[in-house]
């Protein structure tokens, strides 16, 4: 059916979808975040839970304390190395469907500690990051616009063919390396397969 | 509360043959500093916090200090012969000071509301004889602060009831917060890069990273 009959039937009030349309709708009004914050990230998110900003009113008030229960995680704070191989634990103990929003700075990029020995560069070097947010920390609208972000693209995942949504496609990977403590950094220090490093902005 | 002068002669007093040094500082605030023994660490630490007129109960923070080997100046003042007349002549002096590892301790009393007093202690060396007394079993809040010199600095506190890792994962090997600690080379590209920074960007994208 294409979209020109659709929307000529909709204006007869009969109403068509189809099973991936309705399952997208579904999920993506259900998000349930797993309740878990590395540093003052978390107090924004906490903010964004709350009666003011209500995050409810976007179907993901209900955090989850347990990853077998949460469909989404946000990473909201400063992923130092220590913490880094507990986050992918957590991330492959989520079932399917699962999302990821890297929320903040340092999340995203390391943020001030970028620099520094014990900040991960970024949760993107063993996970894949669905929505990044900027800011320091950003603010509560800031998170509901990557949730709203997040919901537009779960609802234009397709659920078949031959770019499926990842947790419709057998080959892609449920669960990711997590990193082992080394005597000097983790290892291994990025996951190759998820992360390259960004080309340079004049081709080098 | 005591000058620092009066607490060193009450403590040396109360404890016969204390090995306590005085350093005063030169600088404004002028908070000096007592360097204590290893062997009596625990005993002036205890008579600072038992002492009456002191009643040191709250040890607010523990730090470690990392110095390097260096080449110490020293202005002395010589009488000498020069040109067959005696004078006073001023010469400077160069002599190598070995490193050591520093541990600094400031002390307040909550009873008796002032401090700070500064205690430190300090190790033989910075590689194999870093052994300090722990001042826990005294203050107890100087349980995790220890923990954290160590994992950073990599002093061994003898009698510290559980000496472990705090920050950095057990696994670790190194000490981050010495002077000559080598960070691992994971420098990523960034658009606006400066000072330390720029050198790395230079080392990794020889041909224009640091545009």
């Amino acid at each position: 059916m294409n979209e020109g009959l659709r929307s000529e039937l909709s204006k007869q009030g009969v109403f068509t979808t189809t099973l991936q349309e309705l399952y997208n709708w579904g999920r993506s009004n259900s998000v349930w975040p797993l309740n878990f914050g590395l540093a003052c990230c978390a107090i924004e998110m906490i903010a964004a839970s709350m009666a003011r900003f209500d995050i409810s009113r976007f179907g993901s008030e209900v955090f989850r304390p347990s990853p077998r229960q949460a469909d989404l995680m946000i990473v909201a704070g400063t992923v130092t190395k220590k913490m880094a191989p507990l986050v992918v634990r957590l991330y492959n103990q989520m079932p399917a469907p699962k999302y990821v929003i890297a929320m903040g700075a340092c999340a995203i990029s390391g943020g001030p500690f970028k620099q520094g020995y014990n900040v991960l560069k970024g949760i993107d070097r063993y996970l894949p990051v669905d929505v990044h947010i900027p800011g320091c920390p950003p603010r509560p609208e800031a998170l509901l616009h990557a949730l709203i972000t997040l919901q537009e693209k779960m609802r234009g995942e397709p659920l078949a063919g031959p770019a499926p949504a990842r947790h419709a496609d057998p080959s892609a990977p449920g669960e990711y390396p997590v990193p082992a403590y080394g005597p000097y950094d983790l290892t291994p220090a990025k996951n190759d397969e998820l992360w390259r490093p960004a080309p340079l902005p004049r081709g080098e | 509360m005591d000058s620092p002068e009066q607490i060193k002669a009450r403590v040396e007093a109360a404890l016969p043959g204390v090995q306590l040094e005085l350093r005063l500082n030169p600088a404004v605030p002028a908070e000096s500093s007592l360097v204590v023994g290893p062997a009596y660490a625990v005993a002036v630490a205890r008579f600072l916090r038992d002492d009456p007129a002191l009643r040191l109960d709250y040890c607010s923070n523990v730090t470690g200090v990392d110095w390097l080997d260096a080449t110490v100046k020293e202005k002395v003042k010589t009488r000498r012969r020069v040109a067959g007349e005696e004078q006073e002549v001023e010469e400077t002096i160069e002599r190598k000071r070995p490193g050591y590892l520093e541990v600094v301790y400031h002390l307040y009393s909550v009873a008796l509301r002032h401090g700070p007093v500064v205690l430190r202690q300090r190790t033989r060396n910075r590689f194999e004889s870093v052994q300090v007394a722990s001042l826990t079993p005294v203050w107890r809040s100087c349980e995790f602060q220890e923990r954290e010199v160590f994992d950073l600095f990599g002093v061994v506190f003898h009698g510290h009831p559980d000496l472990r890792r705090i920050l950095m994962w057990d696994q670790f090997q190194d000490f981050p917060m010495r002077k000559d600690y080598v960070e691992p080379d994971d420098y990523e590209y960034e658009p606006t890069p400066h000072d330390k920074i720029l050198d790395k960007a230079r080392r990794h994208y020889p041909t224009g990273g640091a545009a």
